[in-house]
């Protein structure tokens, strides 16, 4: 059984946000509309904050695609009272849209701030509508919601692989936003196949897991030269 | 013959309050429903278009709602814990407070739990934890102690009820049928008694540590996860402090309240204001020592995302609730209650407003600074949170709901527990009695 990870290449990330709208269209992520953007409502399974360091003109700046990291000992498991978040045997992080209850502990709990509260009820103005993915369900108000890696791809491919009778190969999962990603920093794969392109990257000297020090066992990994925490400056444009 | 008219005496200004009503009273009951409709009317609208309505957010997921659930929860400590311990030492001038500071208990516990329901998402499936618990989370373990502290106190509120549910049931002009039911066949025979002081005696001991458990676990739905300045060792005792203290200024708020409203001078002397003040004063002092072992030790880790919560509360966005609150609960409890010239009943009142202030600030400021403040390597450009007119109009209609409820309470039962004043007058005479034949000897 693999053990799904993510490894992010920070130094070829130049924050062009296509994996946050590839990951929107294909999650069914409704937009939240620039006055509930503005009040901290945005639902963004994939985000890109910035790192700001330095000052001018001696700036660097750093994209960080941020999403749920899938952690092996997760925080937001266990504080939910009702199961509706739980670790499948994949090692996904996943949330049962229909159990939960809303809470909102799991986000309070998440060190990643990576979970999205459904506040109102998600609409999709016309003709946006038609762009809904049938593969994923649509949540509704009063939810928790975020990353799955994309399941429904994983899934597909897994149902590719048994039809031509053979084992799920490296590559043949490409989640939304590594398939959009054009510096193609992202990649995605088994971290249990010591051979696959994700299990070599983790093990890279430039790899580096975040918030390692909680002990919450992230399984995706940043890969960069020298240090990308700056300063925090302005934040992801929503 | 005298004891027999001190009695009388005792028994017809207790009942008094429950027999007449007063025309003002029920302006104050109309005005309170119309706060609670209010808030019934703004919850619906929130029930239709979800928690959108409220002022929450990403960062800040838990908000006003979640911060009276804490406060309310605190309250309750007031009734239980206090009549309990002063029980168990047999401090003799609890006899005509312990109802009131129990009644108080209920009440709060009530108006707290009540939280949950626009707190959450969903309200509609507020059932799920019971059914299918995960044992895990330190909401269930809320659950699990909350619903024992409600039974439990709900409980020790109605046996030394029974006493007096059996003279309603012999004087009262309306509801025979109620105390008839209530009070459980009692005649007062001694065989009855001495069950009855068993069955106090035991939930006395009991409530005490359920109690504190209630607002350890309560603490440990923030002191259980990684955010930083919720993850704290002290935090189960540190809340456990705070419910007290708050919970004292409560009932001495409630007192003066009813000495006025129902003429209750008699029995809520100036020297129960004056004991509850100095109680008040040692929990002010235990409170600071607390805020200061907590704030200091994160002051000095210097861990830097929580010396950002820290900040935002010494001098950043939170400063003016934060220092507020240190004034409320400290420096001016202090002031009016160390010396026995201002520990009146108007100086304890006014410590007492201020303590509760403080309280609702410090929970206030616990549960938005840190989930305002996650870790800085990933956080989202959120804003700060402020309150939404659904949030305080609910706010406003529990502090309505529970003020009513304690109105229809001393419509139905005496505020005071007749049979124990009695008990104690007949002890004082007693002593009185035994105090001059022991001068003659």
């Amino acid at each position: 059984m693999p053990t799904w990870g993510m490894a992010i290449d920070l130094d070829r990330c130049n924050g062009c946000e296509a994996c946050v709208v590839a990951c929107r269209t294909e999650n069914n992520v409704a937009p939240a509309g620039p006055e509930q953007a503005a009040l901290g409502r945005t639902v963004e399974w994939m985000r890109v904050e910035r790192h700001v360091k330095g000052e001018f003109p001696n700036v660097r700046t750093r994209f960080v695609p941020v999403l749920c990291v899938h952690c092996d000992d997760a925080p937001c498991v266990s504080v939910c009272p009702v199961s509706a978040t739980y670790e499948n045997p994949e090692g996904l992080n996943a949330q049962i849209h229909p159990r939960c209850i809303g809470t909102r502990a799991c986000a309070q709990a998440c060190p990643y701030t990576v979970r999205y509260f459904n506040w109102g009820t998600p609409k999709w103005d016309a003709p946006l509508e038609q762009t809904i993915n049938p593969d994923v369900a649509v949540r509704w108000k009063g939810i928790m919601e975020k990353c799955t890696f994309c399941v429904q791809r994983i899934r597909r491919a897994k149902d590719n692989a048994r039809e031509d009778d053979r084992p799920i190969a490296d590559g043949d999962v490409q989640p939304a936003c590594a398939q959009a990603c054009s510096a193609e920093a992202i990649v995605f794969g088994d971290l249990d196949d010591p051979e696959s392109a994700v299990s070599k990257l983790s093990e890279s000297a430039r790899a580096e897991r975040p918030l390692e020090e909680l002990g919450t066992g992230p399984r995706v990994f940043y890969l960069k030269e020298g240090d990308w925490r700056g300063s925090v400056g302005p934040q992801s444009s929503d | 013959m005298e004891a027999l008219d001190r009695n009388q005496a005792i028994e017809d200004s207790l009942l008094r309050p429950v027999f007449q009503t007063s025309r003002k009273l029920w302006v104050v009951v109309a005005m309170l429903l119309a706060v609670i409709a209010y808030g019934g009317f703004q919850w619906a609208h929130q029930l239709k278009e979800g928690l959108i309505v409220a002022g929450m957010n990403q960062p800040v997921y838990w908000g006003l709602y979640l911060t009276n659930y804490v406060f309310f929860i605190g309250i309750s400590h007031a009734g239980t814990l206090i009549s309990a311990i002063l029980r168990l030492t047999d401090a003799e001038w609890r006899r005509p407070i312990t109802r009131a500071a129990e009644a108080i208990t209920v009440f709060a516990l009530l108006m707290g739990t009540s939280n949950v329901l626009w707190h959450l998402g969903r309200p509609e499936l507020i059932y799920i934890p019971m059914l299918h618990p995960q044992p895990l989370s330190p909401l269930i373990w809320d659950v699990a102690c909350i619903s024992v502290y409600l039974m439990g106190s709900i409980t020790y509120l109605y046996l030394p009820l029974i006493p007096d549910l059996a003279l309603l049931r012999d004087r009262s002009p309306r509801l025979r049928w109620l105390y008839r039911w209530l009070s459980l066949g009692w005649q007062g025979t001694p065989k009855q008694h001495k069950l009855l002081d068993r069955a106090i005696g035991f939930m006395a001991v009991a409530i005490i540590p359920i109690a504190v458990s209630v607002h350890t676990v309560v603490s440990w739905v923030f002191a259980m996860t990684l955010v930083p300045m919720w993850h704290s060792a002290i935090f189960g005792p540190y809340f456990v402090v705070g419910a007290i203290f708050s919970g004292i200024a409560a009932l001495l708020i409630a007192m003066a309240i009813l000495r006025k409203a129902f003429h209750l001078e008699p029995f809520f002397r100036p020297i129960h204001f004056n004991n509850l003040g100095l109680l008040m004063l040692t929990m002010a002092c235990l409170w600071l020592y607390f805020t200061f072992a907590e704030h200091m030790t994160v002051w000095y880790g210097n861990e830097p995302d929580e010396v950002a919560v820290l900040t935002s509360r010494l001098s950043g966005a939170f400063s003016t609730p934060f220092w507020t609150m240190i004034t409320c609960c400290f420096v001016i409890p202090l002031c009016i209650l160390s010396f026995k010239r201002t520990r009146t009943i108007i100086g304890t009142v006014i410590a007492s407003c201020a303590v509760l202030i403080g309280m609702w600030l410090e929970r206030f400021i616990i549960v938005i600074s840190s989930a305002s403040y996650p870790r800085s390597e990933f956080m989202h450009d959120g804003g700060l949170y402020s309150p939404a007119l659904v949030e305080i109009a609910l706010t406003a209609a529990q502090f309505a709901c529970f003020a009513l409820l304690y109105i229809v309470f001393a419509k139905l039962f005496p505020l005071v527990s007749i049979w124990e004043v009695k008990e104690g007058d007949q002890t004082e005479l007693e002593a009185e009695l035994t105090g001059t034949v022991e001068a003659r000897l």
